[in-house]
């Protein structure tokens, strides 16, 4: 059923459909909308046969549904930015247990300094735990991911995460189409899990493993990534048959085919990239773009084939690997191993920076010259960074830097973007 | 597309405004997208949310930059915030106020540049006098109706309807009438 409504509405009913039957909540912004509203549907009986459990931190949240999914039964949570942080031991844990849990990241950027709105620091900083990691182009993606994940997660036990821009998704009210409880049935089937907490059939899980075993169990879930890398397409093209859209898969590539430049780019984004893409076009460049949504597994193989032809890779990131440059840059790098292209790193909205379609005409015109630095940082305020390095070389006692910054740039509230 | 940006203060629905007018444009058949620009999300900071009309699926997730409608929803603004920036020519201007863009000094400047068409609606007297309370947004929606023809006043009601319980809904319903009524009789002044 076609609706216009809000990003975290929509995933909630895309949760409901999928009978969880523990979901752990504690609130964070930009998430909070999601698990609110699946409380409204457990109070209401919408949402039937589901314990909602209150818990008092995000740990908790995690440990909660670890539990809950050893028992044997569907779990959910929902978190964001410093609440994934307060939970990273439990997300390694969900994940070398081989506990398929799904949870939703409004992806939302780290402290300090704090900040509220939207980039990737969050999931970003769990890339190495585990979990898959899908990321959603919209909305309708967004809910279409969660019926996958569990689906996936369920088959190969292990845990999903769905990974939806803060604020410009979960706050966006778009149209989306909402499946029928049967449409959902008959894609997912009943949680039947591999391993089970049961009085009846006692076994351990958790066992201490030393250093004779720990290689093969890390080498095992490497192995189960690895097969997710043909589940997901297989899952997207499943999902196709019973819903008639795309979505999901390892990447999506946008007129790209004939490409001289190329824009890879995670989430949300990517719907600002295509415009300038097709604007680009229209003017006559060869330009196209490559929305990657599984980031782990990462696609190293289908990446390769997408890129191989390009003269260039303009890999936008909204993550700062601080030190280095792009996270997902590395990736695309060892995808093109051994192939000659230019390849460029740019950092973007971060912190909820607007990616402006302008901005983007700008950087992609420099890169089709080449004449990029291997780092950029989108629109970055070079006055206000340099005279905050000025005034660090010549006091020792200058002060925090962020207040700095603020003091320079003025007051933000009159600008629009 | 059509593009608005609405703004005001926090707690005035700005945001669930550029909601319910993506709720009207996707009842008629259109692909829309609303979505808010928070601040601190405090009361009383200035607030922004947009709203974009389309035809077709909307790809662009940047901020309304140069919209052709503008819903002010707070005059104190106009002070404090660049509130005209990006706004294409002929563009649209509805500011709740009881007074004209004269009286507020802006009626030269708004008519000069960008020609653009300027309704000035007392919707917090009319949210007072249908609601109770001062939250202006229902009303300016049933105004953006009736001076840019952009979704129909059925829609808008349909969408506040939508969004509330029924008896606030209905004094919202009301609010959006008579603002509508009322910017429909000065719409061939501000069309000129």
């Amino acid at each position: 059923m076609l609706k216009q409504t809000e990003g975290s509405h929509a995933v909630a009913e895309a949760i409901a459909l999928c009978r969880p039957q523990v979901i752990c909540a504690y609130p964070i912004t930009p998430q909070t909308h999601i698990v609110e509203a699946l409380g409204e549907m457990v109070k209401t009986n919408e949402l039937a046969q589901c314990e909602f459990i209150n818990v008092e931190s995000e740990f908790a949240a995690l440990s909660v549904a670890i539990g809950a999914s050893a028992a044997g039964v569907r779990a959910y949570t929902a978190t964001s930015s410093q609440g994934l942080l307060f939970m990273a031991e439990a997300v390694y844990n969900a994940a070398g247990l081989g506990l398929p849990i799904v949870m939703t990241i409004g992806n939302r950027a780290i402290g300090a300094p704090i900040n509220i709105w939207n980039d990737h620091s969050d999931s970003m900083s769990m890339r190495d735990a585990g979990w898959i990691q899908l990321y959603a182009e919209t909305n309708q993606e967004a809910l279409d991911l969660h019926i996958q994940a569990f689906r996936l997660a369920e088959a190969l036990s292990c845990p999903v995460m769905v990974c939806m821009d803060g604020f410009i998704l979960t706050h966006a009210y778009e149209r989306v189409d909402v499946p029928t409880q049967q449409q959902v049935d008959a894609f997912l089937p009943a949680y039947e899990p591999r391993q089970i907490l049961d009085p009846a059939d006692p076994v351990s899980i958790g066992a201490m493993v030393g250093p004779e075993a720990f290689t093969e169990v890390r080498y095992l879930s490497h192995h189960k990534q690895l097969r997710a890398l043909g589940l997901i397409p297989e899952l997207a093209t499943a999902f196709q048959k019973q819903f008639g859209r795309d979505s999901g898969g390892l990447i999506r590539t946008y007129r790209s085919e004939d490409a001289e430049t190329i824009v890879v780019a995670l989430g949300s984004v990517n719907g600002t990239v295509q415009e300038v893409v097709d604007e680009m076009r229209a003017d006559g460049s060869r330009i196209g773009s490559v929305s990657i949504c599984s980031f782990r597994p990462f696609p190293l193989g289908v990446l390769r084939d997408a890129l191989q032809h390009a003269k260039r890779v303009v890999v936008l990131e909204k993550c700062l690997a601080v030190g280095l440059g792009g996270i997902v840059s590395d990736g695309v790098r060892k995808a093109l191993s051994g192939i000659v292209l230019n390849g460029y790193t740019v950092i973007a909205g971060l912190g909820g920076r607007a990616i402006t379609r302008a901005s983007l005409r700008r950087l992609f015109e420099d890169a089709e010259r080449d004449e990029l630095e291997q780092v950029t940082f989108l629109d970055l305020n070079a006055d206000a960074v340099s005279h905050e390095l000025e005034r660090e070389s010549k006091a020792r006692r200058t002060g925090p830097t962020a207040e700095a910054i603020l003091r320079r740039i003025g007051t933000v509230a009159s600008r629009i973007g | 597309m059509f593009q608005i940006r609405i703004h005001g203060r926090g707690g005035q629905g700005v945001v669930s405004g550029a909601e319910m007018l993506s709720v009207a444009a996707f009842l008629e058949g259109r692909f829309a997208q609303a979505f808010p620009s928070f601040g601190s999300e405090r009361m009383g900071a200035p607030v922004m949310a947009f709203c974009r009309i389309d035809h077709k699926e909307i790809r662009s997730r940047e901020p309304v930059l140069d919209p052709d409608a503008l819903i002010v929803q707070d005059p104190t603004l106009l002070h404090q915030v660049d509130l005209f920036s990006g706004l294409q020519p002929r563009g649209y201007i509805l500011i709740n106020s009881t007074h004209s863009f004269d009286e507020l000094g802006l009626g030269a400047f708004a008519r000069g540049v960008g020609r653009y068409r300027l309704c000035s609606l007392p919707a917090t007297e009319l949210a007072l006098k249908h609601v109770g309370r001062a939250v202006p947004n229902a009303a300016l929606l049933g105004g953006f109706a009736a001076v840019t023809g952009q979704v129909a006043l059925a829609s808008v009601v349909a969408a506040i309807r939508q969004k509330f319980p029924t008896v606030v809904a209905e004094k919202n319903v009301a609010a959006a009438t008579e603002a509508f009524e009322f910017a429909s009789k000065a719409k061939d002044t501000i069309d000129a």
